[in-house]
């Protein structure tokens, strides 16, 4: 969510508000949608705002921190300005993904899973996008790529290191 | 005005849809987005109305319009229903699926939309289950268990409510049934879940989607917005994953629904007694209860006609990895496996030799080609050593590096463990680094502990190769049996059958033709 970003520092105000929106409507279960919501407004789920999920849905900091850290998708920091997400998964290694892999590392100077210092783009793995027959598959910030070959490599490292 | 229809599925959208689409409302045509028809290799696909009926062009670009609407492009298709790889398919689920605007209500209502509903109206509930019985519909997320029995189950439990849960955490690599049919045919989905809260007497449900199917939610959410009249009193949610594996079994899932980590449960109890918020819960696969309306509308007997042994109806099967025609091949159980690698698949996309094939996602078994006569049977695939899983068949051609798959196997369950049992969770860190001695050629030997002096019964020589590798057997004992899930539980499948089949990738000598058998 590339133009979340620029709220790096979110006021504890404005987590509330959203925080409240989901403590009045009584949704059960309202943890996941919660944090998906604070990470689309602020593109990340700060950590400040652990105690006030807390308190808002009656569970403890354990308890939010234990969700927040056990699904990958919720980041504590705000994220790079560009992400792309390469898919590992088994179909797409059968239609060259190694390679590919190896060659955006190399193109970004950025390991798998690792952000530019910059905080211009970071290399995601994701496993299995669904498009198994027309791999090598990414998410170029949540646009789907698909049949990612050098020539597409070129074209997404111009893209997102400008 | 020209009626011209694109679709707007997910895979045709990465392959340029969109810019076809505009080229052709540039054009002046009336665009039509439909769902996928399931064939990547013409996609992107434009299908332009005549007389006739539709015609499909693919793959065609934004430039190609002017060519398509006068008839004279190049990869003409034809009528798609007539293209080989369709011609052989039986459509029961995804028949409206790349065919109507997957939003539209009206074309819903148009092609067969709702008759099932209405018809589970006319009927008692306990009548519904029993046709759901009759057509020996199994579920369609891997397990293969009788979707009427589980339905009865809940049915029969005493509760102040109950629930309808869909598992849409569709997550095997290589499947994709589930998210070309919510984003082609949301209704249909819809439209099965309520058959299943009146069967059950469930007054609502959920739909939880992985977060890796942005199209898919955003489909679902806009269909159960509009169609939330239509299915009163029984009410609908998508919750959305946040990238966990294994929310996708069906324990971990309703915990995430409930705003928790999506750790395993142990059963018993069963979510059919004890399931979300403690409630009587049907949890069933996308294709499980998208399959519902078709034989509530068609009768039970017009869906058990078609399969084969056990396995009744048809399959979904999505074909995918490194294949000349991949895509969605819904056909009755059956055909087999060589007949949809290489007769509807086409064989490799890189034209080299198949090497091996992997049925059922990350969890499921790798076949070599001797083994191609297997019938898609639920029974005939598990006396194989391997499963249907969700019917994804990954297709690897002969460079492939089997020692590297099951590697990736247990690295994957390693990423993906829940961490609630110590099998999967330690046992998967331990299959990598035990392939990845056997690969080396590097067995372990004595460690610090074993040569001290005290240490009088130790054993301080290095292990041999066939000791390492009866050691991983050993392991994939322990994970599969010890498991409390079917991710710890299943990742021996991928990693024996590499084993089994393709010793020599582990250094070992060539598997005979026979062994094979």
């Amino acid at each position: 969510m590339p133009e979340a970003v620029t709220k790096a520092m979110p006021e504890l105000a404005e987590i509330q508000t959203v925080i409240d929106r989901f403590a009045r409507n009584g949704m059960r279960g309202a943890l996941l949608p919660l944090l998906h919501a604070l990470q689309e407004e602020f593109g990340f789920v700060d950590p400040q705002a652990v105690p006030l999920i807390a308190e808002a849905l009656n569970l403890s900091r354990a308890e939010v921190h234990g969700v927040v850290s056990f699904y990958p998708d919720f980041r504590e920091q705000a994220p790079a300005r560009h992400v792309v997400k390469l898919c590992r998964a088994e179909s797409c290694q059968s239609r060259g993904s190694a390679a590919i892999e190896a060659e955006l590392v190399r193109r970004l100077g950025i390991g798998m899973g690792d952000a530019r210092p910059d905080g211009q783009v970071a290399l995601e793995p994701i496993y299995c996008l669904g498009l198994c027959a027309i791999g090598p598959n990414a998410l170029v910030d949540e646009r789907p790529v698909a049949g990612i070959d050098r020539a597409a490599v070129e074209r997404i490292v111009a893209e997102v290191t400008a | 005005m020209t009626r011209v229809f694109v679709s707007r599925d997910m895979a045709s959208v990465a392959l340029g849809a969109d810019d076809l689409a505009q080229a052709f409302a540039r054009a002046g045509c009336e665009v039509v987005r439909t769902g996928g028809r399931g064939l990547f290799a013409i996609e992107p696909l434009v299908e332009v109305e005549t007389s006739e009926g539709r015609i499909a062009y693919g793959p065609v670009g934004p430039r190609d319009a002017a060519a398509v609407l006068d008839g004279t492009h190049a990869n003409r298709v034809g009528v798609t229903a007539e293209h080989p790889f369709f011609a052989r398919q039986q459509r029961f689920t995804f028949a409206r699926c790349g065919v109507i605007d997957p939003l539209s209500l009206a074309d819903y209502a148009e092609h067969g939309g709702w008759k099932g509903l209405e018809a589970a109206f006319r009927l008692s509930p306990q009548e519904v289950v029993d046709a759901v019985k009759a057509s020996g519909l199994r579920g369609r997320g891997g397990a293969g268990f009788p979707t009427g029995i589980k339905w009865q189950t809940v049915r029969d439990a005493e509760a102040d409510e109950k629930f309808i849960v869909c598992n849409a955490d569709e997550g095997d690599s290589g499947t994709f049934a589930d998210r070309m049919l919510m984003e082609g045919d949301p209704y249909c989905l819809i439209e099965g879940m309520a058959i299943a809260g009146h069967a059950v007497g469930a007054g609502h449900g959920y739909i939880y989607i992985r977060s890796e199917y942005p199209f898919a939610v955003r489909t679902m959410r806009d269909a159960v917005a509009r169609s939330a009249g239509r299915i009163a009193p029984f009410t609908l949610e998508v919750r959305v994953g946040a990238g966990a594996y294994v929310c996708g079994e069906e324990t971990a899932l309703l915990d995430s629904i409930e705003g928790k980590r999506g750790q395993v449960r142990a059963k018993p109890p069963l979510p059919a007694i004890e399931g979300l918020f403690g409630k009587p819960t049907v949890i069933n696969n996308v294709l499980s209860l998208a399959a519902v309306p078709f034989i509530l509308s068609e009768g039970a007997e017009a869906y058990a006609e078609v399969g084969f042994g056990r396995s009744r109806g048809t399959m979904p099967v999505q074909i995918a990895g490194n294949v000349r025609n991949g895509g969605l091949c819904e056909i009755g159980f059956g055909v087999t496996l060589g007949e949809l690698v290489n007769e509807i698949g086409g064989g490799t996309a890189s034209g080299r030799p198949v090497r091996a094939v992997q049925v059922g996602g990350p969890l499921g078994a790798y076949f070599p080609p001797a083994m191609f006569h297997l019938p898609f049977d639920y029974e005939a695939f598990a006396a194989a050593g391997g499963l249907i899983g969700h019917a994804g068949i990954t297709v690897f051609d002969d460079t492939v590096d089997m020692a590297r798959m099951a590697r990736f196997a247990m690295e994957f369950c390693a990423v993906e463990s829940c961490g609630k049992c110590t099998p999967c969770r330690i046992g998967s860190t331990r299959g990598v680094e035990l392939i990845d001695r056997i690969v080396a050629g590097a067995p372990r030997g004595a460690g610090m502990l074993e040569i001290m002096p005290q240490m009088r019964n130790a054993r301080t020589a290095a292990r041999t190769q066939d000791e390492e590798i009866a050691l991983l057997r050993d392991l994939c004992d322990t994970m599969k049996f010890g498991s409390l899930c079917a991710l710890g539980g299943f990742t021996p499948y991928p990693v024996l059958s590499a084993l089994d089949h393709f010793p020599e990738d582990f250094g070992g000598a060539s598997a005979l033709p026979e062994a094979a058998e």
